[in-house]
């Protein structure tokens, strides 16, 4: 809402103020009290020569690419000669005329200049060369009689003015008016108001149309008014079009230009139908299906069943609180206008406007809220407009149907505000406070002695409902500003869950170990599956699919992150980068094989226990995970050396130092899964569980997704890794150890991990440590073999360990992988 | 070296002569300080220490000398040898001290040569910053909440006071689950995690939720649609805005500087009554310095506490919330959000592996 600071302090009297007071001081009183204030604009940054003109003689050049008008100029005491582009105007016309040494707004210097073979001594100023508006489609026309020529344009222009725009809040409807903010103005400088919405409204007879409401839950309160005999050349005033100009509304004519005035200045949408187009009585009601109606803007629309319309015999003239029909519109030679004041149902207008894509100024304040009490006297202020400006006259009827919602009181503690607060408010702020924003404020005792206030809300506040809307309205005019600052007494806390902590080790442990997060979206395209491989049966393809997608190719929330940790790698392998390894924590989204209905629950009470859990069936499961890839090199090439491309067993390794730090072990085993290579996959077990895969991508989907050669890949489900509280802590011995090396041959299929976990097993309570040392494969030892060297630390808790302790249980560790995996001890 | 042709007389052995020692002892140390190392010093031993040294030769004449003089002749022979020792001690000493120098200096290397054959990782800077401001709450005695990101709509928006036809609920704002009418949605806000701490745990609850969020904006320079929140909530006994304010100071200063100023400006949000936007003064704001727009805030509407089993007759709060990718923009001066989301090594790496 923009709005020129002259026309607020028309219904605000600062004159009592001890300083004059600026624009920018009544922006911030604005935004103390809760008005988003975008731009303050000031006005005709303009010195020099700016005067009203006389057009009294017009010359048509020709010969050039545009229209061209050499323009002989009354500006007082002499005649100028001045071109000028625009033709939208008249021998006699007054015109705004900016002589040579004027300087307009940005900068622009006016000289006298030869142009299109003619001296051209000023200029005929539009409305945006004077900083007025956006309107350059033709110069400024002033209408005639109000000004001589020669007479400062500036002062007759209003150029010494301040154009505040305000973004109020959704709750604020009453704020989108002339009316609303210099209220809230005037209560924030404690300032007398006048309200432009109190006049007479005179007693009617009779109504001005007939109109009956079918939809009285989309209809609260219709209204007419109508004025006969209005002259239909008759020009807006300026003061109208200078109004409209600064609000960013175009000036159409006489009786459109009165309705969107009237709407700017009360808060009040009215709408101006011609009304000998209108065709016997009318009707509001919902569209039917199939309806049609062609808007002002000529588009014809196509209706639905909840949109709400006004149909005359012929079927629907306007879409309400929208936007008017193209039927029944005001035109040139219309003398009849029949004015309608409404008031609307917000959420269905909200709907309607989403529906048809069609805000409007209209709807923009039905949309939030216009007060019912408002449509007589904003439409008797558009009928006297009409006729003192159009000649016209007022018709003694006046339609007015509808029950109109009014505010139900409100009763609170008197110190309900000072509570809220935190702060002692001087005696009496609440009521006063809340009787200067229109409220009838009563002031009464309870039975057990408190103070009350009984409070009835004005007819434009419909978002005061409950004390806690009148605490804020307190609150925010004695200024938030002067709330203290305290801290609340906290209960002492328990710090981190386990659950936290342990996302934070996995976390700082990848880091550490030379990963780099990523943050990617988790929205995923079904093709994806197919480049993983993944065959139809894979539950990884059951996802959870967006109504609403931003990609209507990624309409899907992924099931594993490795979809999007693999797009961020590929995206940084085309911006240059070799060497990756990332990683990624976040929530997975695994629908439920049984979807459950969502349960419509109320909010008026907590829902049971019962019905919380049914609530929380409905959701999908979404357990956090934790992936890398990695690509390049895992240790660089340098001056010490070649580096080591990643492998299989950096993404095994990730997995496991990322559960290690949180103190898990995870079991390897071999595995078998898309996208995974199937002869480089392993799956990570937490004893006999498994919790996720790791290894090199197969080379199809490598191929497939573009990915660097050998890229690899591991992901976990986080939540799954068992909690670990506390951790016990291990008996030291100090005594020394036995050291003793095996070389033991199994068959190659034998996984090295079976056989560590046999020797130990075998070895029992002495074995400290075991340590793969050597993996050897070759004739020695035989097709189909290898030999595995392992490393035995051997240590008694007590005592200083005798050798043939020592081997005595290698000898037993190795029996056991012996017998367990068919090893045998390398000669 | 016995002076056997020399003319014999049994008072005066020559070799035991003052100046004859007194001359060892020169030549001695005049042959060790020659040696120019270890092994020239060791080489040069035997003839000034050793068995058949001057000093030990001389030694084995005392006998010859009356008895009277032995004790005297003794004496300095002994005097000698010990500054002939003492000599050779000293110097060794010193080629050693030598030695040992140009050993180390010859292992000199350079250090500045790189070393980074696995170079660290890096966090990214929201999940640091979301854990600094977990921590900065932790401090304060708050415990931290947090919830799916696949939420229904009753925690999402009913329970939050949002109305059936509230603009935000609409598809322009938010991402809904398939299939129409799943009364599903992916969470707007991390706001339904303070219902679930609500309805899960005991009164009074302290409580500050991180996470994930979801809005229909198309990604450019300073939109994402899937960003981050974080959510602070307070419901006790006798919760005042005063409180809110003095928490957001708190957390203000925490994150931009003890310096840092705060104003709260009134608003308008469906689940907080009184509301207000909470601004952060910036002396070198882009423009010039003045306020900014940090985040929103209010005391939680009693609609909201009726709707978790919550009496506002006896308990009241305040909740607040604030994206991250905003306070990290005021904090490191983020120019684009696509940096955030892409995952490009090049912008995580400089923040470390930041706790």
């Amino acid at each position: 809402m923009r709005v020129p600071v002259s026309w607020l302090l028309e219904h605000v009297d600062v004159s009592d103020l001890d300083e004059e007071i600026t624009a920018e001081q009544l922006a911030d009183a604005f935004v103390r009290i809760g008005l988003e204030v975008e731009e303050v604009q000031p006005l005709g940054d303009i010195t020099g020569p700016l005067v009203v003109g006389r057009v009294a003689e017009i010359e048509e050049l020709t010969g050039f690419k545009k229209p061209i008008r050499y323009c002989q100029v009354e500006t007082g005491d002499e005649v100028r000669g001045i071109v000028c582009g625009a033709t939208n105007f008249v021998e006699g016309d007054l015109v705004p005329v900016a002589l040579p040494g004027a300087v307009l707004p940005g900068g622009f210097a006016i000289s006298a200049r030869k142009t299109y073979g003619r001296v051209s001594e000023g200029m005929i100023c539009s409305a945006r060369e004077l900083g007025l508006g956006e309107d350059h489609s033709g110069i400024l026309v002033l209408e005639s009689g109000v000004a001589d020529p020669g007479d400062d344009a500036r002062e007759f222009l209003g150029l010494d003015d301040t154009v505040i725009e305000l973004a109020p809040t959704a709750d604020r409807g009453y704020c989108f008016s002339v009316r609303g903010l210099a209220r809230e103005l005037a209560c924030a400088l404690e300032v007398p108001y006048g309200d432009p919405a109190v006049l007479d409204v005179p007693a009617a007879e009779g109504d001005a149309w007939p109109l009956t409401i079918e939809d009285p839950e989309g209809c609260r309160r219709f209204v007419f008014r109508r004025v006969t005999g209005v002259d239909p050349t008759a020009p807006t005033p300026w003061f109208i079009r200078r109004r409209l100009m600064l609000a960013g509304i175009r000036s159409i004519s006489l009786a459109v230009d009165v309705t969107n005035y009237v709407m700017l200045e009360m808060g009040q949408p009215l709408h101006a139908f011609d009304a000998e187009k209108l065709t016997g009585d009318l009707t509001v009601r919902r569209a039917k299906a199939g309806e049609k109606l062609t808007t002002l803007d000529d588009v014809q629309r196509e209706l639905d069943p909840d949109d709400i319309v006004i149909c005359d015999e012929t079927g629907p003239i306007s879409l309400a609180g929208v936007m008017g029909g193209a039927t029944t519109e005001i035109g040139e030679k219309t003398t009849d206008v029949l004015l309608e004041a409404a008031n609307w149902h917000p959420p269905s207008i909200a709907r309607m406007v989403r529906r048809h894509k069609l805000p409007s100024e209209a709807s923009r304040r039905f949309e939030r809220g216009v007060d019912p009490a408002l449509p007589p006297a904003a439409l008797e202020r558009a009928a006297r407009l009409l006729r003192q400006y159009g000649e016209g006259s007022i018709h003694p009827g006046r339609t007015d149907v509808g029950v109109p919602e009014l505010p139900e009181p409100v009763t609170m503690p008197i110190d309900l505000p000072d509570r809220v607060a935190g702060v002692r408010y001087q005696r009496g702020v609440t009521a006063r406070r809340l009787g200067q924003i229109g409220c009838r404020v009563e002031v009464g005792t309870t039975d057990d002695g408190t103070t009350i206030v009984t409070v009835v809300p004005p007819t434009w506040r419909s978002d005061l409902h409950q004390p806690a809307d009148l605490v804020e309205e307190v609150l925010r005019l004695e200024g938030y500003d002067t709330i203290p600052s305290e801290l609340p007494p906290a209960p002492p806390g328990r710090g981190l869950t386990e659950v936290q902590r342990r996302r934070r080790t996995v976390s700082r442990a990848l880091a550490e170990a030379g990963y780099v997060e990523v943050l990617p979206f988790p929205f995923v395209s079904p093709a994806t599956w197919d480049a993983f491989g993944l065959d139809g049966e894979d539950v990884r393809r059951d996802t959870v699919g967006l109504l609403n997608p931003l990609d209507a190719e990624r309409d899907r929330l992924t099931t594993t992150l490795l979809p999007g940790l693999l797009d961020a790698l590929a995206r940084n392998v085309s911006r240059g980068q070799r060497d990756l390894a990332l990683y990624h924590i976040g929530q997975v989204v695994l629908p439920r094989s049984e979807q459950v209905p969502v349960p419509e629950l109320g909010v008026s009470r907590r829902p049971s226990d019962a019905e919380v859990a049914t609530l929380l069936a409905a959701l999908p499961q979404q357990p956090l995970h934790v992936a890398v890839v990695l690509a390049g090199h895992r240790e660089r090439p340098g001056w010490w050396g070649p580096g080591r491309e990643a492998n299989w067993a950096d993404a095994v390794q990730a997995a496991r130092l990322a559960a290690d730090a949180y103190g898990v072990e995870l079991n390897v085993v071999t595995g078998d899964l898309p996208p995974w290579h199937p002869g480089r996959c392993a799956e990570l077990r937490v004893g006999d569980w498994p919790v996720g895969h790791a290894g090199e991508l197969h080379p199809k989907v490598v191929e497939a997704l573009g990915l660097p050669k050998r890229t690899c890949a591991m992901e976990l489900d986080l939540d799954a890794l068992p909690l670990r509280e506390r951790r016990p802590a291990p008996a030291i011995s100090p005594y020394p150890p036995v050291l003793l090396d095996v070389a033991l041959v199994v068959d190659r299929e034998v996984p090295a991990a079976e056989v560590a976990a046999a020797l130990r097993a075998g070895a029992g309570d002495l074995l400290e440590d075991v340590q793969l040392f050597d993996v050897y494969t070759g004739e020695q030892i035989g097709e189909g073999k290898r030999s595995l060297a392992y490393s035995l630390r051997m240590r008694a808790p007590d005592r200083t360990l005798t050798v043939a302790e020592a081997t005595a249980a290698r000898d037993a560790a190795v029996a056991a992988a012996t017998e367990r995996c068919g090893a045998t001890l390398r000669g | 070296m016995s002076a056997a042709n020399d003319e014999y007389d049994p008072k005066e052995v020559a070799a035991l002569a003052p100046e004859t020692l007194q001359n060892a002892v020169g030549e001695a140390r005049k042959a060790f300080a020659a040696a120019a190392d270890l092994d020239a010093l060791v080489a040069a031993k035997p003839a000034h220490l050793g068995e058949r040294s001057p000093l030990l030769t001389a030694r084995r004449e005392i006998g010859a000398l009356p008895p009277a003089a032995r004790s005297e002749a003794g004496k300095r022979v002994n005097e000698a040898r010990a500054e002939i020792q003492t000599a050779f001690d000293e110097r060794r000493a010193e080629l050693q001290a030598e030695r040992d120098t140009r050993v180390l200096r010859d292992e000199a290397v350079d250090v500045s040569l790189p070393w980074d054959r696995v170079p660290r990782g890096a966090r990214h800077p929201i999940t640091a910053l979301s854990e600094r401001v977990a921590d900065v709450f932790v401090g304060m005695g708050y415990e931290v909440a947090e919830g799916p990101e696949v939420e229904t709509e009753w925690f999402n928006f009913d329970a939050l006071n949002f109305g059936k036809d509230h603009p935000a609920r609409t598809m322009q704002d938010s991402f809904y689950v398939a299939p129409e009418n799943s009364g599903l949605v992916l969470r707007t806000h991390t706001s339904p995690v303070q219902i679930r701490a609500l309805l899960e745990r005991e009164l009074p609850v302290y409580v500050v939720c991180p996470g994930r969020t979801f809005r229909t904006d198309e990604l450019d320079a300073t939109h994402t649609p899937v960003f981050h929140q974080v959510e602070g909530l307070a419901v006790d006994r006798g919760i005042t805005m005063a409180h809110l304010k003095g928490t957001l100071d708190l957390f203000a200063r925490a994150m931009f500087g003890e310096r840092t100023r705060t104003r709260l400006r009134p608003s308008f949000f469906p689940f907080t009554e009184p509301s207000a936007e909470v601004d952060v003064w910036f002396e070198n704001r882009k423009g010039g310095a003045g306020w900014v727009e940090w985040g929103g805030c209010g005391m939680v509407n009693p609609n909201v506490l009726r709707a978790c089993g919550v009496d506002p007759e006896v308990y009241s709060g305040f909740a607040f919330g604030m994206g991250l990718e905003r306070t990290l923009q005021f904090r490191s001066g983020l120019a684009d959000m696509r940096d955030m989301v892409e995952g490009d090594v090049r912008f995580t790496l400089p923040f470390g592996t930041e706790a």
